[in-house]
């Protein structure tokens, strides 16, 4: 299936969690955050949610800033 | 030194500097910046991480053990766009206390009031304690801390811009329209410009570029801790009168004569 991570699109295995998304690309957890089609998506809820196609995602976490 | 503190959202700081993390030559100086600042308060932005693998982490440098974290929404435009921001930042762990931003314009990047005083509304809602970033206008200050603001940041001058407090004036016209802490946000360009916004009242400096961007950061960093002291201190000790005219410091009286 195709989603598009953080503006970029990108080929994913079907049937896959947020959980297994982040370990798929190795994201880092701490201090991490997810949103998946603008709502973001609560932690205890990764291995759960699963990402289907077409799916926008977005990957955040701190950066330098003012 | 004889100053009370700084409170935010229950906590206290001793230290009455934010400082940002942006703009720096390298993780190891911006650390280094940090530390020589006396800040206890560090910004961060909240963005898309590079994939795969994320590379290194801002927070390897900044220990959010040791600094209270204080994520912005620079960058956002709308209230919505903003109040998402704070929901990540929440679900990344960085805490509710938010440098709240809604962008209206980007040449000079001052704030949307309106988008400003909804998107504070919702997140004091939220329970997010909301500072946001706000024009130097006594009005909206207050409506900002009406809707639930726990500080307002007027700015001194554009963001990056180093032009000063520009408009004293009403810096001190928010000081006395509201009863939150005060703390000036953007466009301190030197060590005076900080000097000056604490000998005005203020509660509090944020400020990114002016270290950041200084030729020698950690220079600069500890150039600001002292102004800030420095500022705040004049403050509490009641700075003179102005007077147009000279007022002898020595007695008058007792002078001895020369005539002969």
């Amino acid at each position: 299936m195709i989603v598009t991570v953080n503006g970029k699109p990108m080929e994913l295995p079907p049937g896959l969690t947020v959980d297994g998304l982040l370990s798929h690309l190795k994201v880092r957890r701490e201090f991490t955050a997810v949103a998946l089609n603008r709502e973001v998506t609560l932690r205890a809820e990764y291995g759960t949610t699963e990402i289907r196609e077409g799916d926008k995602i977005e990957i955040v976490h701190p950066m330098g800033g003012g | 030194m004889y100053d009370t503190s700084l409170w935010l959202s229950g906590k206290e700081f001793k230290s009455r500097l934010i400082v940002g993390t942006g703009k720096y030559p390298s993780f190891e100086n911006m650390r280094e910046a940090i530390e020589a600042s006396g800040s206890e308060i560090v910004t961060v932005a909240v963005r898309r991480v590079s994939l795969p693998g994320q590379g290194e982490s801002l927070l390897d440098y900044v220990d959010p053990k040791r600094y209270t974290l204080l994520p912005n929404t620079a960058g956002c435009y709308t209230a919505d766009e903003a109040v998402r921001t704070c929901y990540l930042a929440r679900e990344a762990g960085l805490g509710t206390l938010v440098k709240l931003e809604v962008i209206g314009d980007s040449r000079t990047l001052f704030p949307d009031a309106i988008g400003l005083l909804e998107a504070t509304r919702t997140l004091a809602r939220e329970g997010f304690t909301v500072l946001p970033y706000t024009n130097d206008d006594p009005v909206m200050a207050k409506k900002l801390e009406d809707a639930g603001a726990a500080a307002v940041m007027p700015l001194g001058a554009p963001i990056g811009s180093g032009l000063g407090i520009r408009n004293p004036y009403n810096i001190k016209l928010i000081l006395e329209a509201v009863t939150v802490p005060v703390i000036v946000d953007a466009g301190v360009g030197t060590a005076s410009d900080a000097a000056i916004a604490m000998e005005l009242g203020c509660d509090g400096v944020l400020m990114n570029t002016a270290i950041a961007g200084a030729k020698d950061p950690v220079a600069m960093a500890t150039a600001m801790k002292l102004a800030v002291e420095a500022g705040r201190l004049a403050f509490k000790a009641g700075r003179i009168g102005k007077k147009l005219y000279a007022t002898a410091s020595s007695p008058l009286e007792g002078v001895p004569e020369w005539t002969s």
